[in-house]
């Protein structure tokens, strides 16, 4: 038997650690303006975030691929800035991905940002804190286990990728076959032996990443309830 | 007494009802009647490329015998693995011979049972070629950002690609995109992603645009096309019936006017 390939397994935790990276950096302000807005179009944003979670993947992929087709409109305009092209390649997946994955990170920071309440804002206030010290040294801290849980979602569910990778990728090893495109090709052929490895390193690095989360959560609220007490 | 009159009046509806339900069943089994007292059912998987044109047969066999056909397709490997697992297939069309083989060795499938079916052809396509000329010359001279073929790994087409380019000696080309089978490899080129691909000359007959170049046999192993029946299905009257219908002049026309070659006689 042929050892393990390892480059499917290199590029699926380049490919989440981007995605989680750039979603922190995306969704930490959507989430933000969600949880502070009053504005009567906040259902519809939140109805668009969690979209990703309903649509089977298969949609987002295959309306992916038309918009930013060198045809789509997506895709024409990025030629035209002279921008590169997104199908089949990593950062193609990498912009998929961050679609993807976005109500992973975005619930979970919004629940974070209202459950702090405006109190401990407006008290922060009083005292004459700016509005962005008051986001650094209240909101960040506080908000700490929703950033966990958020990072770990967004990273754990983009490992599991399929359905959209699938439909832009094009499978390309090296650029864009990642983990799960690579056993369903084994499964394809009938090497079992092969997927089984990688379904097995993938069922225990997922389990163990979330295990963490639930750990760190839990640690966490044990802590802040000390406080209170 | 109040309690009598309601007794009486629900043993009233439960005869209405059973009155109601005789009617029914007596209308179900006329229904059933006209349309044949043997209709039988069969359940069909089918590889993805020839999806289109078994659903055509299908039609014609329904119209022809009254017994339902059920289809589910996907790729040759999916199938077979589903078989594998006690997937509730009849027949399997799949995509090449290998895997039918596989399921008789194994003992999934019933080894008189093997035919092939069709003879498929690959097409090198581009929607903006202006000939099949200036197809070929984009081929040759790798004038193009991305070239779409099916997996090599999983799907007949795409190893028979691999073969063509091969044998055109074009070298290593790093600009190669896999579609999970035939059916994406065109929906690459079809979106305007990839600027030509290896498809199925049967998924040109329908809607040719652009130019495409039917590859010549000799540049690659032909695509014969098998079909196995599972388990004990060969007993179904309704699979017998089928593949009777396989063999007749009227499957066999529509079998070739989707751009696929059959066996001369049987």
């Amino acid at each position: 038997m042929s050892g393990i390939e390892m480059v499917p397994v290199w590029l699926t935790l380049k490919l989440a650690t981007v995605t989680t990276i750039l979603l922190l950096l995306v969704a930490t302000p959507l989430a933000w303006w969600l949880a502070q807005t009053k504005s009567r179009s906040k259902p519809i944003f939140e109805a668009m975030v969690a979209l990703p979670l309903v649509l089977p993947p298969t949609v987002l992929g295959f309306y992916l691929l038309v918009l930013l087709g060198p045809e789509g409109p997506i895709g024409s305009l990025i030629e035209a800035v002279g921008g590169p092209r997104l199908v089949f390649t990593f950062a193609g997946l990498v912009f998929a991905s961050v679609l993807y994955s976005l109500p992973f990170v975005v619930q979970p920071l919004q629940n974070a940002f209202e459950s702090i309440g405006r109190a401990p804002l407006e008290v922060a206030a009083t005292l004459g804190a700016s509005a962005r010290d008051r986001f650094f040294s209240i909101v960040l801290p506080l908000a700490r286990p929703g950033f966990i849980t958020a990072a770990t979602l967004g990273f754990a569910h983009t490992l599991g990728e399929f359905g959209v990778v699938l439909m832009i990728g094009g499978n390309i090893p090296g650029k864009t076959q990642v983990l799960s495109v690579a056993i369903y090709d084994h499964v394809e052929v009938m090497e079992y032996g092969q997927a089984h490895i990688l379904s097995a390193g993938l069922l225990i690095a997922s389990f163990t990443v979330l295990l963490l989360v639930y750990m760190l959560n839990r640690r966490s609220r044990a802590k802040r309830h000390g406080y209170l007490l | 007494m109040p309690i009598v009159v309601n007794i009486t009046k629900t043993s009233a509806l439960r005869l209405m009802i059973r009155q109601l339900t005789c009617g029914l069943m007596i209308a179900v089994n006329m229904l059933i009647g006209t349309v044949g007292a043997h209709a039988g059912e069969i359940s069909l998987a089918v590889a993805s490329n020839f999806l289109a044109v078994e659903k055509e047969l299908a039609r014609a066999f329904e119209q022809k015998s009254g017994h339902d056909v059920i289809t589910s397709s996907g790729s040759t490997g999916k199938l077979t693995t589903q078989i594998m697992q006690g997937a509730p297939f009849d027949i399997f069309m799949a995509a090449d011979t290998v895997r039918p083989r596989k399921l008789i060795e194994l003992g999934y499938a019933v080894d008189e049972s093997f035919i092939i079916y069709a003879t498929g052809r690959l097409a090198l396509w581009s929607p903006t070629a202006e000939s099949p000329e200036a197809l070929k010359m984009m081929l040759l001279n790798k004038r193009y950002k991305h070239l779409a073929l099916a997996n090599p790994k999983t799907a007949p087409y795409g190893a028979a690609a691999i073969k063509v380019m091969d044998a055109l000696k074009l070298g290593s080309i790093d600009q190669l995109v896999f579609g999970e089978n035939i059916t994406q490899s065109y929906q690459f080129v079809k979106t305007g992603n990839a600027d030509l691909g290896f498809v199925a000359l049967s998924q040109l007959q329908k809607e040719p645009v652009g130019s495409y170049w039917p590859v010549p046999d000799r540049l690659h192993q032909p695509l014969t096309q098998a079909l196995v029946v599972i388990g004990d299905a060969s007993k179904k009257e309704a699979v017998a019936s089928f593949l009777e219908f396989l063999g007749s002049s009227e499957a066999r026309s529509i079998i070739t006017s989707y751009g696929y070659t059959v066996a001369s006689g049987e």
